[in-house]
């Protein structure tokens, strides 16, 4: 069946409307909390109301008793199951692995934060297992908390965790041996600009809560768990390896539709774990769905860094040396992949887009009684992005330069570029990006927009970052060597169906990425047939091959690329079932539009006898070749992509009130090869929304006991429509990945990690012209913030 | 939530004697009492549904006054006093999103007293009347503090009458999540002198800005509040905003809410 | 328990609820525990702020986490399952947002769509301002607005004269 070439392009490059969206447009998602499976019974959890303290006793007779309740579950039911793995172990400066605490599924002994699970009743309804809750007894000694991450590690600190020698999870230095260097490098230096800064504490917050729907099936001994995940596998491979010990053939993780990730539904959680276990000790599925509150004080929270940045310059301001010392909060417990992100997703991106040649950057991780932290959206790299762009801006004003040409100055211009702290950029050209960036934000005309917003009492300002990303993060024998206990590979499954249609199965999961269309439109470029003849199959570890999931921008990259390998291999046995058929060399056998054809010949045979062939070899090679066409692929990147760009902000302050309107945002990306611009231009603008989040709005606040203020939608502000404009998005410049088989970079994270500093520099450009010299303001930046830096 | 029992009566006689019942509590539009039993931070017994009392719904025009039943939603007000009271409207057209103003009600507002909700501004700037099943009270006697009104146990608010002025506009600042107001600042000129009532700013809940009220009855002209100041102390502190952010917003929005007035 | 009964997207259905059932938990809970399994309708917050529950009632947008089922009583619902022309196939609005790439991981979807119809039956072409406006309690967090602003707006019959510049 020859491709239609007068239907609408399918194939890479063109913007092909989601068929996923059909479904979810018609209330006819599949999401975890749809899920209700016969007998199922209901979890709620009694969680840990103060920040830290000892558990003393634990009274469920009373909530045993009451209507509906079928078992209340304590740390004692888990005595024999291991705690949650951390799947990523740092060494620190002096050689040593950093400090692990155990993180178990119920508190045992200790609370350690607000939201610490203590017990789990569960029961016929939610309702009856909530009322039941309140009928727990606990005894609590309370201890005094530890929240500030300097005073965490004061001597005399109380200590998160007994058994630990303090609060240090690792003091880490990165690039140990140019430390020395550096620091000659401020000495001789002609200019040293420092900044002091934080980069706030955020939630996540996908719209859907998470959920688990654990089962058992004692016919066949087989364990299911439904659950709100980014990487199903991932899950099956820590859970039941650590945590419960099931194999995996046992064990199988189905996520569904996921209502939206950003890193927080990475991790495993104690609830997966808990439905899972307690499925089979109650003979029943059993099901737990978050609500918001519960949200917030047990999914990972993200960022929260403390940072000294001091970048030294020569008379001709040339960046010569760069240090940081950073305080990374790691809340409670570690989460599955926590270590990593202040140090490897971190360390490793603070040569930003500039020739630096030295950098040292040391990370001090500190367990609080918090929530665990981990990764979000951009982990990492949002942190390194802002530190260094809000730095370089700040040199700009200092030294009397424009912050464009003080950035282009020291633009990298040549690839492949080593940087000082370890990675090797492929490709970019960050002078286009720049270019494009001042093109679509019309900087030429700011400062005729700049005097009509004085003329009408408001202070303009523009603000510029530029960034660099590495995403999909590779390969697996160097992270290995960095600490990661899992590999960074992806995996697909290429199915091809007698009569021509195929099935994907791949190890990538879409919780809103758009796969089932992008997936589909690269094999049916690859084949020459309709997207519509592909089928992609993702989040059910019984159908995919073994996966790491999807995060850190790496889906396309990684999972496109073992997509491409996997129809690579089906479409080089094709060509040998077609070379039979059509009695030809294997070697001049090509494929174009879903026909193969004798090079030089008119002598053609379709996709679709090609593979009834495979199905029904009557005519076929069988001494040769196998029957069937279906091909599994492993690919495991040489390298990060590193995608970067430009950004711009333009905002206006309000003097009076100190509220800041996002006039005009503009994104300029280097994203490398583009399957589906519409996609690629969503991901985009959602990260923008994000990022301006975090420089304006959000921010999850801790007292000094540990209570948390910013407990729910009342008080965590994130961006409504209201607060956002139109964005201006582009992605024309374009340098390709050399070393993935699409060309292609990571697109998921840039929004939200080059606005942060984007944001923030406008601001303060709008303060500095008009007169008010402020030099930083913490994000977020709230009007009550803006107001009290014009006021000071 | 905790279970309660639910009576749904047609008459407000029937409601003031369902809610004798022990740890009664009416509901009415429920866009702030539901989610407070969700969390359970509420626990009622009985909840009393005003929604199918037809005496408390709607609006009417009576001499310079404008009477609201107390069960008649923010959408109803935003819509239907547009021509009689547009600031009125306008206020009510603001109050969080178009489904909560769907459901939400005036009465339920004044009732509940939250020390950022914007109708308190309203019925205290406006010198309204609170008609209650029993009773009628000056909102200067009504609101009492955070959460506290003048109203007895089992008393429902039937129905609101603000004196319509001759000029007036409501400034809302909002707080960016709750999207409730951090600050909010009512204005209403009359012949006999301007009211002035902020909401969202103090400890003890909506209250008039005197000397506010004196230099505007004096003249009005956004401007003749740019001189005074503003106590911080008694405002509310909070991750929102310090008590001398929300002191200085109550100066800002006040002169803004004058020049909108016109 | 109380009998509650209702019409819901043209279907009158009748129920025994517990007093506190919300209006979304009839909608969405499985038939097996009474509900009506319709779970399109989506429960993002506990605070009345997100607006993914958002249907119609008596043709008005309503949290359904914030009412009582028994609230409900006589009422007639539309849920995002009842927003598709009779054959099944996507409305103008539900178009408008696939082509406008106005939705990704599909969550707060039903109630956008319930919101932007109510929008546009009270005011059929909205600038897009009032879009935005009007969109307050609903809470988007993967697309930035950005494709349901424009949705809507097409949606409308209207061109945004910024999305030219795109």
């Amino acid at each position: 069946m020859p491709k239609d070439t007068s239907a609408p392009a399918t194939g890479i490059g063109a913007a092909t409307k989601r068929r996923e969206d059909i479904r979810f447009l018609t209330g006819r998602g599949r999401y975890t909390d749809d899920i209700n499976l016969r007998g199922q019974a209901h979890a709620h959890f009694l969680r840990s109301d103060v920040a830290h303290g000892r558990i003393r006793s634990i009274d469920t007779a009373a909530a045993e008793a009451m209507p509906g309740v079928i078992k209340v579950f304590t740390a004692a039911d888990f005595a024999s199951a291991g705690g949650l793995p951390c799947g990523w172990q740092v060494t620190d400066r002096f050689g040593q692995p950093m400090q692990e605490p155990k993180h178990p599924i119920l508190a045992d002994g200790k609370v350690r934060h607000v939201g610490d699970p203590i017990a789990c009743v569960v029961a016929e309804t939610l309702d009856q297992a909530r009322d039941a809750a309140d009928a727990i007894v606990v005894d609590i000694e309370d201890l005094p908390a530890v929240i500030d991450m300097k005073a965490a590690l004061a001597e005399g600190a109380p200590k998160v965790h007994d058994e630990l020698t303090s609060n240090l999870c690792y003091d880490w230095g990165f690039v140990e041996e140019n430390k020395a260097a550096v620091e000659q490098a401020f000495r001789d230096a002609a200019h040293v600009v420092s900044l002091d800064l934080v980069n706030n504490r955020l939630v996540a917050n996908p719209m859907e809560p998470r959920v688990a729907v654990g089962d058992y099936d004692f016919a066949t001994d087989m364990h299911t768990l439904y659950t709100t995940s980014q990487n199903p596998h991932v899950i099956r491979l820590l859970m039941g390896a650590f945590v419960l010990g099931i194999p995996e053939h046992r064990l199988r993780v189905v996520a569904p539709d996921v209502g939206g990730g950003f890193g927080s539904k990475i991790y495993h959680y104690a609830e997966e774990a808990f439905c899972t276990a307690a499925a089979k000790a109650l003979r029943r599925p059993v099901k737990w769905t978050s609500t918001r509150s519960e949200a917030f004080i047990s999914d990972a929270h993200g960022r929260d860094h403390l940072t000294r940045i001091e970048l030294a310059l020569d008379a001709d301001h040339m960046f010569t040396a760069l240090r940081t010392e950073t305080y990374a909060n790691m809340g409670a417990y570690l989460s599955t992949f926590a270590p990593c992100i202040p140090t490897w997703l971190h360390g490793t991106l603070m040569a930003g887009n500039y020739r630096t040649p030295l950098i040292y950057v040391n990370v001090k991780a500190v367990f609080t009684n918090t929530v665990p932290v981990d990764a979000y959206r951009g982990a990492g790299r949002p942190e390194a992005t802002f530190q260094i762009e809000r730095l370089v801006d700040k040199a700009a004003r200092e030294l009397g330069a424009d912050p464009v040409e003080l950035r282009r100055k020291n633009f990298i211009t040549e690839f492949p570029y080593q940087t000082p702290v370890a990675v090797v950029y492929d490709t970019g050209n960050y002078h286009a990006t720049m270019d494009k960036l001042l093109e679509i934000s019309d900087r030429a005309g700011f400062e005729a927009r700049a005097m009509e917003s004085q003329a009408r009492g408001k202070l303009r300002g523009f603000g510029i970052a530029h960034y660099i990303e590495a995403c999909g993060i590779a390969p697996s024998n160097l992270v290995g060597q960095l600490g990661a206990r899992a590999g960074l590979y992806e995996s697909a499954t290429v199915r091809v169906n007698a009569t021509g249609g195929i099935v994907v199965m791949t190890g990538s999961h879409s919780h809103g990425q758009g796969h089932e269309t992008t997936f589909a439109q690269v094999v049916a470029d690859m084949i020459g047939i309709d997207a519509g003849q592909v089928e992609i199959v993702h989040g059910d570890t019984a159908n995919t091959p073994m996966g790491m999931g999807t995060y850190g921008s790496r889906s396309l990259a990684v999972g496109g690329s073992a997509l491409v390998k996997a129809a690579g291999k089906v479409i080089a046995k094709a060509k040998k079932i077609a070379a039979h058929l059509l009695e030809a060399a294997e070697g001049d056998i090509e494929l174009k539009d879903g026909t193969f054809s004798v090079a030089g010949t008119d002598r053609t045979v379709d996709w679709g006898a090609v593979c009834l062939a495979a199905y029904v070899p009557h005519n076929y090679p069988l001494a040769d070749l196998e029957p069937g066409l279906e091909e599994t692929a492993f690919y495991d990147p040489a390298n990060f992509t590193f995608p970067s760009g430009a950004y711009a902000c333009e905002v206006e302050v309000d003097p009076e009130t100190g509220a800041v309107e996002i006039l005009a945002f503009s994104a300029a990306d280097d994203f490398g090869n583009i399957v589906n611009p519409m996609i690629v231009e969503g991901q985009v603008q959602g990260g923008l929304a994000q990022g301006i989040g975090q420089a304006l709005m959000e921010h999850c606040v801790y007292d000094e006991t540990g209570q948390l203020l910013t407990g729910s939608y009342m008080d965590y502000a994130m961006p409504r429509a209201e607060d956002l404009p139109l964005f201006r998005v582009d992605h024309s410049c374009i340098t390709p990945c050399t070393h993935n088989p699409l060309g292609v970079k990571g697109c998921g994270e840039a929004g939200a990690i080059g606005s942060p500093p984007a944001v923030v520099n406008a601001v303060l450009d709008a303060l500095n012209r008009g007169g008010h010299a402020v030099s930083h303001i913490d994000m977020p930046l709230s009007p009550a913030r803006v107001w009290a830096a014009i006021n000071a | 939530m905790q279970s309660f029992d639910f009576v749904r009566p047609s008459s407000v006689a029937e409601a003031v004697a369902a809610l004798g019942a022990e740890d009664a509590q009416p509901l009415s539009g429920g866009q702030t009492l539901l989610p407070s039993m969700k969390q359970r931070l509420a626990a009622p017994a009985v909840l009393v549904s005003l929604s199918g009392i037809a005496e408390m719904q709607g609006l009417r025009r009576e001499g310079d006054s404008l009477v609201i039943g107390g069960a008649t939603t923010h959408a109803t007000v935003a819509r239907a006093a547009r021509t009689d009271f547009p600031a009125l409207a306008e206020l009510a057209g603001n109050i969080g999103d178009p489904a909560v103003r769907n459901r939400g009600t005036i009465g339920g507002s004044l009732a509940n007293n939250d020390p950022s909700a914007c109708y308190p501004a309203a019925a205290l700037a406006t010198g309204a009347t609170i008609v209650t099943d029993r009773r009628q009270i000056a909102a200067d006697d009504f609101f009492q503090g955070l959460f506290t009104t003048a109203l007895e146990e089992g008393e429902i608010v039937t129905a609101v009458r603000l004196p319509i002025p001759q000029r007036a506009n409501y400034q809302k600042f909002i707080q960016p999540a709750s999207r409730f107001a951090l600050v909010g600042v009512f204005v209403a000129s009359y012949a006999g002198g301007v009211r002035v009532a902020v909401t969202g700013a103090s400890g003890d809940g909506v209250f008039r800005w005197t000397e506010a009220e004196a230099a505007l009855s004096d003249r009005f002209a956004a401007d003749a509040v740019t001189g005074l100041t503003v106590e911080a102390e008694g405002m509310i502190g909070d991750l929102h905003g310090t008590p001398a952010y929300r002191a200085n917003l109550v100066r800002v929005l006040t002169g803004r809410a004058v020049a909108a007035a016109g | 328990m109380t009998k509650v009964t209702l019409t819901v997207n043209g279907k009158a259905v009748s129920r025994e609820v517990e007093q506190r059932t919300l209006l979304v938990q009839l909608l969405r809970d499985d038939p097996a525990s009474g509900g009506l399994g319709l779970t399109g309708t989506h429960v993002g917050c506990d605070t009345s702020q997100c607006g993914a529950c958002t249907v119609h009632v008596d043709g008005m947008a309503v949290k359904s986490c914030t009412m009582l089922a028994v609230e409900a009583e006589g009422a007639a619902v539309t849920t995002i399952e009842g927003m598709a022309n009779a054959d099944g196939s996507l409305s103008p609005l539900q178009q408008a947002f696939q082509d406008h790439h106005g939705l990704q991981c599909g969550f707060c979807t039903p109630g956008m769509v319930m919101t932007a119809a109510a929008l546009l039956a009270e005011n059929p072409t909205p600038s897009e301002s009032a879009v935005r406006y009007y969109l307050e309690g609903n809470i988007c967090r993967c697309t930035g607005y950005h494709g349901i602003v424009k949705a809507i707006m097409a949606a409308s019959g209207q061109d945004m004269p910024a999305m030219a510049a795109e």
